[in-house]
């Protein structure tokens, strides 16, 4: 129904555009019609100028040998696509991928089941504990980035984390004073409670606000119908939050695929540069070792495979919009 | 019914529960900010800072260039919030109220942009900015940091501009205002909120902003907090005290802005968020 009305307007929308347009847009002859294009000018020139050529330039960076002695004496030696070729043939560069995408796999689904169950219990509680929930999940929310990345760290600390002590607390007492950034499972097991304890209240508060718009009328017809709490979820939420449901998912690849703070922040990549996703990677190739060209290469087949992760629903994206504008 | 008091009993419980795991570490964060050394150091934790003291505090702020860092960050974030509120302001209010050929690539150009892989793209900012001779200034560092939130502020004030009812502008232009004027005395007004609200998601995002700083600016007397916040063993060694202290006074800000802005804030965060 509501693409129906978007249809709607956007058919009207241009009619009354040129039917009802102010005086001053339609009388002024050129003038006039240059003001809109004066309006966009800023946003679309820094954008060009700031994004566009570092694009561009990402793109150069990335056919060039440039390391250390290229850089100080400004020399640019072109090597076609030997980076490309280097990249693709180092066993180090698909382990570091492989490695990213289950990494973002394993994040986004948890982010998704957990993000979700949470919304569904705000919709089924009372406005008291309601309140109460919602206050903890925008405190995560609302904490920055970079403070929760040290406050992490000191919950994992090895002598006086409270996160071991718990854990000894509770009988495995192997994890007192554990240290978790000593492997490479247990860096990641940190880095991903970070970043799913960030994401969750996203994904929660959103599907909770989404779950107000589904009509109760349907909640009625399908427990008439019999239907259990599953059933209820499986043929009325499900199908009704759908679309909200594939763009919080691909939202959320995006987000942890590119994170680069909490990764580098709780062990620079360690230990021995086996946490290092492909964000880190490249960095660590690019600016760590010197080798820029490299590092841009691999920047740019980063950006190809979050491209190819995310086609899907950034093709639905593209088309959705270019049907309501 | 058998189940009925499992039932009512076991979202309430989970609602408790998840609330201590969401609260608990920003609540950690304050408490050991607060509390004295002694406890912060012991073998069992102590869960309330019995005799809060501000040691902590004092010692983060009196930390090496705390001040300049503070001022850098503040300088980059407010300017470079304040520079695409206005760039986005105009350009939003072309693309919500005006006809003209473009416009639709122009707000697809906005939504690539707003997707744009910041985290990646540093190498190659490193190369420009090197080229350019400005490493260790903080204007490149808030010229991007405006194109960084640029794409999201321009399309979430589209949203705002058309939300203004048209009939408004209209009737000021009938009582004799021009466009400029009218724009400036009738929607202005009633785009503050939205203004507030596009700009708390400028100010977090780059209050927290931090590949970036981390490769451009080398030199501490052009670095920001985040800089100094991730390296805080190099600052304070194993002092978690002191680490908490300086975190808290990170996280402060941005949680004094969001409970200010908080309504509009929600609202705008995720309309925005949810378009990607």
């Amino acid at each position: 129904m509501s693409a129906q009305t978007e249809e709607a307007a956007a058919q009207a929308a241009p009619r009354t555009g040129k039917g009802t347009a102010p005086p001053p847009a339609s009388g002024r002859g050129a003038g006039a019609r240059a003001v809109p294009y004066l309006l966009i000018l800023p946003a679309a020139a820094v954008t060009v100028l700031l994004l566009g050529w570092t694009m561009v330039k990402n793109g150069l960076l990335s056919f060039q040998n440039l390391g250390r002695r290229q850089l100080i004496r400004h020399i640019t030696e072109w090597t076609g696509i030997d980076n490309y070729g280097n990249a693709l043939g180092s066993s180090e560069f698909w382990r570091v991928t492989g490695r990213s995408v289950l990494f973002t796999a394993a994040n986004v689904t948890l982010i998704m089941v957990i993000g979700c169950l949470t919304g569904l219990l705000l919709a089924r509680l009372g406005t008291k504990l309601r309140l109460l929930l919602s206050l903890g999940l925008v405190l995560a929310w609302v904490m920055p980035v970079v403070a929760a990345t040290t406050v992490f760290q000191w919950l994992f600390d090895q002598r006086f984390g409270v996160v071991d002590y718990l854990l000894d607390r509770l009988g495995w007492h192997a994890m007192a004073h554990y240290n978790w950034t000593g492997s490479q499972f247990s860096t990641f097991f940190v880095i991903t409670v970070l970043i799913v304890w960030q994401s969750v209240p996203f994904v929660a508060i959103n599907l909770y606000a989404a779950t107000t718009t589904i009509p109760k009328e349907l909640y009625e017809a399908a427990s008439l119908d019999g239907a259990g709490t599953w059933k209820q979820f499986t043929s009325v939420t499900f199908p009704f939050l759908r679309p909200f449901f594939l763009a919080t998912t691909f939202l959320e690849v995006i987000w942890v695929f590119k994170s680069f703070t909490q990764v580098f922040a709780i062990n620079e990549g360690g230990p021995d540069r086996l946490t290092e996703t492909l964000p880190v990677y490249a960095f660590q190739e690019g600016m760590g070792s010197q080798h820029f060209g490299m590092g841009a290469a691999i920047s740019i087949l980063t950006i190809v495979i979050l491209l190819a992760l995310t086609a899907y629903y950034l093709r639905l994206v593209l088309k959705q919009e270019e049907d309501e504008l | 019914m058998r189940r009925s008091l499992f039932g009512r009993v076991w979202p309430g419980a989970t609602a408790v529960v998840l609330f201590a795991a969401f609260a608990f570490p920003v609540y950690w964060m304050f408490a050991t900010a607060f509390k004295a050394n002694k406890d912060i150091v012991s073998d069992t934790p102590v869960w309330f800072p019995t005799a809060p003291t501000l040691d902590h505090f004092s010692k983060a702020v009196a930390a090496d260039g705390f001040w300049t860092f503070v001022g850098n960050s503040l300088t980059v974030t407010l300017i470079a919030v304040a520079l695409s509120l206005v760039i986005a302001l105009l350009a939003s209010f072309a693309v919500a109220r005006m006809r003209f050929k473009g416009r639709k690539s122009f707000i697809l150009v906005m939504m690539t942009a707003q997707m744009a892989p910041w985290e990646v793209l540093v190498i190659a900012y490193y190369m420009i900015v090197r080229d350019a001779d400005m490493l260790n200034s903080l204007v490149p560092l808030t010229a991007i940091y405006t194109v960084m939130v640029l794409p999201f502020t321009v399309l979430t004030l589209r949203g705002y501009v058309a939300a203004v009812p048209k009939e408004l502008e209209e009737s000021a232009m009938v009582d004799g205002c021009t466009r400029t004027q009218a724009f400036i005395r009738v929607i202005f007004p009633l785009l503050a909120p939205g203004l507030m609200a596009t700009s708390l998601f400028g100010f977090i995002t780059i209050w927290n902003e931090f590949p970036m700083v981390l490769i451009l600016n080398k030199d501490p007397g052009a670095q920001t907090l985040p800089v100094w916040l991730t390296g805080f063993r190099t600052t304070f060694g194993d002092d978690w005290g002191a680490t908490m202290a300086a975190s808290s006074l990170f996280a402060v800000p941005i949680l004094v802005l969001f409970v200010i802005l908080q309504r509009k804030a929600v609202g705008g965060l995720t309309s925005g968020a949810v378009k990607g």
